[in-house]
């Protein structure tokens, strides 16, 4: 589904991506986690173009990325993004937020927009914030308005980009779980996250990138009984127990 | 010393109108007129600038910006009188003085309008195009359904400065021959000769009043526009 070959990017002298070789099949569920600079941020928004890549071969959904001939735009139209800001449209309600791409590039007529948002709205538990404006909801409830934005689109892939980090911590719960719920439907997802919990119990892989390149990948037990290389070893001493 | 302003109720209609209908419209209904043609006329061309300024094609953001530029480097009374010579020439034929000032009023304002408007967009935050463009929208898409109207409505007390700005600009209209407000009150003041004071006073009143309810108006519009409880 997404297959990452000797990818490489740069911004200016800084090598953020260092002979990047991944590959995630459909309907699994890969976290990337490292510290903050690895570069795991680049990486999955390189995956939807926000960020080009300037030397290798990244394929998404059979589609060549490098291929100038590749229309990106309706590449992204199969690829939802989460992001840490949750980046919702405040001029907009709660259900223009999530109808608004769909009718204008699927071209789906406005009431089956609006049914098919407003059952989104359910699975994600906020059905009666349809018409309130982003600004009257919490973070969390934000973040979950952002993720029904994204399946509004029917993606094949979803991908989130530190998803929690900007939740009071007693949000975090409600949008972990929306993301497992759809773990559980079968989606190909790539997360971004220093949720560990989450990811000892979704992921079906790990990733860990530090400094640009990804120096191990792992089933999470592994990973986290037996994490193989010493920068692997500290992070997790440092995300599991941060006190010490 | 003293004032006499019945100067101004003896002239009033001629403050009003100007000829009209003897002749052409004048006083204050041409003031309003200059000044509400060019205001819609510089608000589409700053906006036409203003996203030609942000355009991912380099060469049409270069040229953009030059032109602006030049023309923001340039004082306003000179592109009053370039179109006053100028447009008749290129249209070949005599050409209203009212219509080669709100060209001027227009190109120059624009110019203004036009950072003004790059400002707005260049003030919304990426993040906001990035989830745009990550749903499949189109980038000029995402610009017209979400960056646009957050930026719109941020500028609104620039553009409300900048139409104070061109009220006041077309007195200069009265260096051609205009028969705007100011040209009409320097008449009157030539025939009754003693009254320098009283007209002048009057007219400062005028530019006030409206450029005072024009920004009253747009309070209430900024205010409608809000559509969020922050």
């Amino acid at each position: 589904m997404i297959r990452f070959s000797g990818v490489h990017k740069w911004f200016r002298k800084l090598h953020v991506l260092n002979d990047v070789n991944l590959h995630v099949h459909q309907g699994e569920v890969v976290v990337v986690c490292g510290p903050s600079g690895s570069g795991k941020s680049t990486l999955i928004r390189t995956i939807n173009q926000l960020e080009p890549i300037d030397r290798g071969s990244l394929i998404v959904d059979g589609m060549d990325l490098s291929d100038r001939k590749t229309d990106i735009n309706k590449l992204r139209a199969e690829i939802g993004f989460v992001f840490q800001q949750f980046n919702l449209y405040p001029h907009l309600s709660v259900l223009k937020n999530i109808t608004l791409a769909p009718i204008k590039v699927r071209n789906i007529p406005k009431k089956e927009a609006e049914e098919t948002a407003t059952s989104l709205l359910e699975r994600v538990g906020l059905v009666e914030k349809r018409d309130a404006y982003p600004a009257q909801l919490s973070g969390g409830q934000q973040q979950r308005v952002a993720i029904a934005r994204s399946l509004a689109m029917k993606p094949k892939i979803m991908l989130f980009d530190e998803p929690t980090s900007a939740l009071d911590p007693e949000m975090i719960g409600e949008v972990l779980q929306v993301m497992q719920d759809l773990a559980k439907t079968g989606m190909t997802m790539v997360v971004v996250t220093h949720e560990m919990g989450f990811a000892s119990e979704v992921a079906h892989r790990i990733a860990f990138i530090d400094n640009g390149i990804i120096l191990e990948e792992a089933k999470p037990a592994d990973f986290f009984k037996n994490p193989q290389h010493e920068r692997a070893q500290q992070f997790l001493k440092q995300v599991l127990s941060p006190m010490h | 010393m003293d004032f006499d302003f019945s100067v101004i109720g003896r002239n009033i209609v001629y403050f009003m109108i100007g000829q009209y209908p003897h002749g052409h419209l004048g006083g204050i209904a041409l003031t309003l007129y200059l000044a509400i043609v060019s205001c819609v006329l510089s608000f589409i061309g700053g906006l036409i600038l203003g996203l030609l300024s942000v355009s991912p094609f380099r060469i049409v953001r270069y040229v953009t910006v030059v032109v602006i530029n030049a023309i923001r480097g340039i004082p306003l009374l000179m592109v009053i009188f370039w179109m006053y010579f100028l447009l008749p020439a290129l249209v070949g034929g005599p050409m209203p003085e009212a219509q080669t000032v709100i060209a001027a009023l227009t190109i120059f304002t624009s110019a203004y309008m036009a950072e003004i408007v790059r400002a707005g967009i260049e003030g919304i935050e990426k993040g906001q195009t990035e989830a745009a463009i990550s749903t499949g929208l189109r980038p000029w898409q995402a610009m017209f359904y979400i960056v646009l109207p957050q930026g719109l409505r941020n500028m609104v007390p620039s553009f409300v400065n900048q139409f104070v700005s061109l009220i006041k600009d077309t007195s200069l209209a009265f260096i051609v021959g205009v028969s705007e407000l100011t040209h009409v009150a320097t008449q009157i003041n030539n025939r009754t000769m003693v009254y320098p004071t009283e007209i002048f006073f009057f007219i400062a009143i005028v530019y006030f009043v409206i450029c005072y309810a024009f920004t009253s108006l747009s309070r209430w519009l900024e205010k409608r526009l809000t559509w969020s409880h922050r």
